[in-house]
């Protein structure tokens, strides 16, 4: 059915006189096979009745011309005009999206940058934490390294990322985190116990042991609990979101990924999903150059991660994740438009892994130590922002030492009394499967139990039974 | 209820199940059967004594002891039914699944109920399983009670992460914090000519993952109390529904009832063997038990419908008596239902055996495309009563 100007417009050339004139066969040789043939009666006909399908159509008067069909046309999803030429869209663009940076190397505010002013207070937090964090990171680093935990992942070179996220969120808003992101607990008042006692598997951690270490999760401080496949939480936030919509709540879902993250499917379908659905969901991707050994160049060959959000309809920025005050002011930004347009957003942290992957990883196996070191000391996000603070009169020297000095005791402490909390009881095996243990599951904890009291001398003493 | 003590596996006096008075079909049994098992109830997890109907035989009328005449409709109805009654019930509860909004399903379970509840709450998603269903799990976190269709069950092999990793998993590593109240429905098993694809029997492959139910519903009368039962658990829930059966007709009961997520239902009792099942092939059993009946044999049929955690209860008192079991499924031979429910009931009643339990599946070939190799695929009455012949020599 063909769409239906007012009375003095034509459309598509249903009534175009020289249509007519080309289907009466003038010889100009324009037949246009798709339409049909008609007596050249059909124009008037057609006008009066086509008058009641206007309101679907903006009133827009086209030339009395059938050129306007061949400039562009109704397709499902929207009009599109047409070009005779044959262009194909480049690949890649000659310049990269630009980054949003605010402050420079030596913690100056670039001339002209438009940030969100932080006060003092707020300032002087965020640096704390993040110093706070440099150094649960190298101390629960240094406790694998001795054997006293299995497995850790550090946040190093990405302390910005977590801290100022954080800051510029509200304890409503819901985390789906991958798991280079424990900055965001911490910011939140998950203690270094809390901490301590998740990575040792305590009966004490809110995981109940049965999480590996990194992979905290808090129900009370709106974080979901991390697991461990790559971007699964994604889809899953698209439908926190989708509750929340449906709550009509004045919060949003906060869902990271790393580079490596964006190739998997779950990234599209999650995206995808949240555009469609209209859902309050800003994606954070920390772009941070390598997925385990894998860098970029073998994981995508688009400019980075900020442009696909145009391929599904989601606004996106690019900001420099080491700078403290651009990542605050972006995600400030990206909030406020989530929550009152309802739609999702990306935006793309460029920063750089400073530590390895994991325990598990050497990554000077793959990449210099001279390129590591250039970001560790050269662009540490934790020295820019210090100069900032200092030139605020905010922050000395004494203080930097105490803070590092009591930030230190207290890890070190809470390590400790981890280390020599009791493990989770056995019956915590079966529990929390279902909502209630099931008839096998009670008959399997029995049989575990007899099989312990025969042989004690082979489990391990220190598990409760 | 007290004789109800004993928990299957320990030899004791048994506990004869008195169902011979078979028309006793809709009882108030208190929901808990024995020490050493809890069925939680439905509505509030504890204890209840009222609405749950036990040991529901499909007989001509289930709703006798039913004051009203109860009303006649099909499988995808009494689903849908059940599906309105409780999104009525609960604002919670929301629907996602491709087409499911105003196409109304493929099958039609959810036809007019965006009209009724709008597009938010009848979502119709882009096709991605392991999205919806993600969306689903991270929904059910955060209050809400999803149910998600896949268009075919077979589809949801896509989604097996986040059933497997995160639906079946997150309640537990996150230290029983985030519960996830999903259920997981959508027709599966062999149609006709669907292709390999279309006629997967995905309870095989996730009766391993901890932390799920799964049930099979085959009648009008127990789709409508299942999907009831599995929108109330807090567990996550799969439904099994199974693409031939959705045009049964059937009478149930006008009042509102909620049936077991965990017990299995007593099709018919007999003396000489008893023949457990579900889903589409307990129209393939009935109809052989015909024949068996003819030739001077007494079946005992059992729908077992709880395909995660077996209702070994039901099922030991029935092995109890028969000593011959006879498994007829549409899982193939290797992995599936009937290889687990093989070995469950070789390791709790081995005892009370006379003879090897007979499991009939299908072979270990993906499903053909044309109608005479696919009709072999599938178990026939002919080969059950064959079998049940030689068992009972």
């Amino acid at each position: 059915m063909s769409n239906c100007g007012t009375r003095n417009s034509i459309i598509h050339g249903w009534t175009s006189p020289r249509l007519t004139r080309s289907l009466a066969g003038d010889g100009s040789g324009k037949a246009c096979g798709i339409f049909r043939e008609k007596s050249a009666v059909i124009p008037a006909f057609r006008r009066s009745e086509s008058a009641r399908a206007g309101d679907l159509v903006e009133a827009v008067t086209y030339s009395d011309d059938d050129d306007d069909e061949n400039q562009g046309l109704e397709f499902p999803g929207g009009r599109v005009t047409f070009t005779p030429q044959m262009k194909f869209i480049a690949e890649s663009t000659d310049n990269r999206v630009p980054c949003y940076r605010v402050l420079d190397n030596n913690g100056c505010p670039i001339p002209g940058s438009t940030f969100d002013q932080v006060d003092k207070e707020t300032a002087v937090k965020m640096y704390r934490k993040m110093v706070t964090l440099q150094i649960m990171d190298t101390i629960f680093y240094e406790a694998q390294r001795q054997g006293r935990l299995s497995f850790y992942l550090t946040s190093t070179g990405e302390e910005a990322i977590n801290i100022a996220t954080a800051a510029a969120l509200t304890p409503d808003d819901i985390l789906f985190t991958q798991y280079r992101e424990p900055g965001i607990l911490l910011w939140r008042g998950f203690t270094l116990e809390e901490f301590a006692n998740q990575c040792f598997g305590t009966k004490d951690g809110h995981g109940k042991g049965r999480q590996m270490p990194i992979h905290y999760g808090s129900k009370e401080h709106n974080f979901f609990t991390v697991s461990s496949p790559i971007a699964t939480q994604l889809p899953q936030a698209a439908g926190a979101a989708y509750s929340l919509k449906m709550a009509n709540k004045e919060a949003c879902v906060v869902a990271f990924t790393g580079d490596g993250g964006t190739s998997e499917g779950d990234f599209h379908a999650g995206l995808n999903f949240a555009a469609v659905m209209e859902a309050p969901v800003m994606f954070i991707c920390r772009n941070n150059g390598w997925a385990i050994s894998t860098p970029i160049s073998d994981q995508f060959r688009s400019d980075g991660v900020v442009v696909k959000g145009q391929a599904y309809g989601i606004r996106s920025i690019r900001v420099d994740g080491n700078d403290t005050l651009a990542v605050y002011s972006a995600v400030r930004a990206a909030r406020e438009m989530v929550i009152t347009e309802q739609k999702p957003m990306l935006v793309e942290f460029l920063t750089y892994r400073v530590g390895h992957h994991s325990t598990s990883d050497d990554s000077t196996k793959y990449r210099s130590s001279n390129e590591i070191e250039q970001w560790k000391t050269g662009r540490s996000p934790i020295s820019r922002f210090r100069k900032w603070v200092e030139r605020n009169g905010w922050w000395s020297d004494e203080e930097e030492t105490e803070l590092r000095k009591d930030a230190r005791k207290q890890v070190l402490n809470a390590i400790q009394v981890a280390d020599k909390t009791e493990k989770p009881s056995l019956e915590d095996l079966f529990t929390d499967v279902y909502d209630s243990p099931p008839s096998n599951l009670v008959e399997q904890e029995k049989s575990l139990r007899e099989t312990i009291k025969r042989h004690h001398q082979d489990f391990p003493s220190d598990v409760p039974i | 209820m007290a004789a109800m003590l004993q928990s299957f596996g320990v030899s004791s006096a048994s506990v004869a199940f008195s169902d011979h008075s078979a028309k006793l079909s809709v009882r108030s049994l208190p929901v808990i059967r024995s020490e050493a098992r809890s069925i939680s109830c439905p509505t509030n997890g504890t204890r209840c004594t009222r609405k749950i109907t036990t040991k529901a035989v499909a007989v001509e009328n289930p709703a006798s002891a039913a004051s009203k005449p109860g009303h006649e409709l099909l499988l995808f109805e009494a689903l849908r039914e059940g599906l309105e009654e409780e999104m009525e019930r609960d604002p919670r509860v929301c629907v996602m699944g491709e087409d499911v909004g105003h196409y109304g399903g493929s099958y039609k379970v959810t036809k007019g109920l965006a009209d009724k509840y709008g597009d938010l709450r009848v979502l119709d998603t882009p096709i991605a399983e392991n999205s919806f269903t993600g969306m689903a799990i991270g929904a059910a976190m955060t209050g809400l009670r999803p149910i998600i269709e896949g268009m075919n069950m077979g589809f949801l092999l896509l989604a097996f992460n986040q059933i497997s990793d995160n639906c079946g998993m997150l309640h537990y590593t996150s230290g029983g914090q985030f519960t996830i109240p999903t259920v997981i429905r959508g027709p599966g098993g062999v149609g006709r000519q669907l292709g390999a694809e279309h006629s997967q029997r995905l309870e095989s492959y996730f009766q391993s993952i901890p932390g799920i139910q799964m049930v099979a519903c085959s009648t009008p009368y127990n789709a409508k109390g299942l999907m009831k039962a599995a929108i109330r658990s807090e567990n996550p829930v799969v439904l099994f529904e199974h693409v031939l059966l959705y045009n049964l007709k059937e009478r149930i009961p006008d009042e509102e009832y909620v049936l077991s997520l965990e017990e299995a239902e007593m099709v018919r009792p007999g003396e000489h063997v008893t023949i457990l099942t579900y889903s589409r092939m307990r129209y393939h059993v009935m109809q052989a038990a015909k024949t068996l009946v003819n030739k001077g044999f007494d079946p005992e049929v059992i729908d077992i419908r709880s395909l995660k955690p077996f209702d070994l209860y039901t099922i030991g008192n029935s092995v109890k008596k028969t000593h011959r079991v006879v498994i007829v499924e549409e899982c193939m031979r290797t992995g599936g239902i009937g290889a687990s429910l093989t070995a469950a009931i070789n390791e709790n009643f081995h005892d009370y055996l006379d003879a090897p339990i007979v499991c009939l599946s299908s072979q270990d070939v993906p499903t053909p495309y044309a109608g005479t190799l696919e009709e072999w695929t599938v178990v026939q009455p002919a080969q059950i009563v064959a079998a049940v012949e030689q068992l009972c020599q």
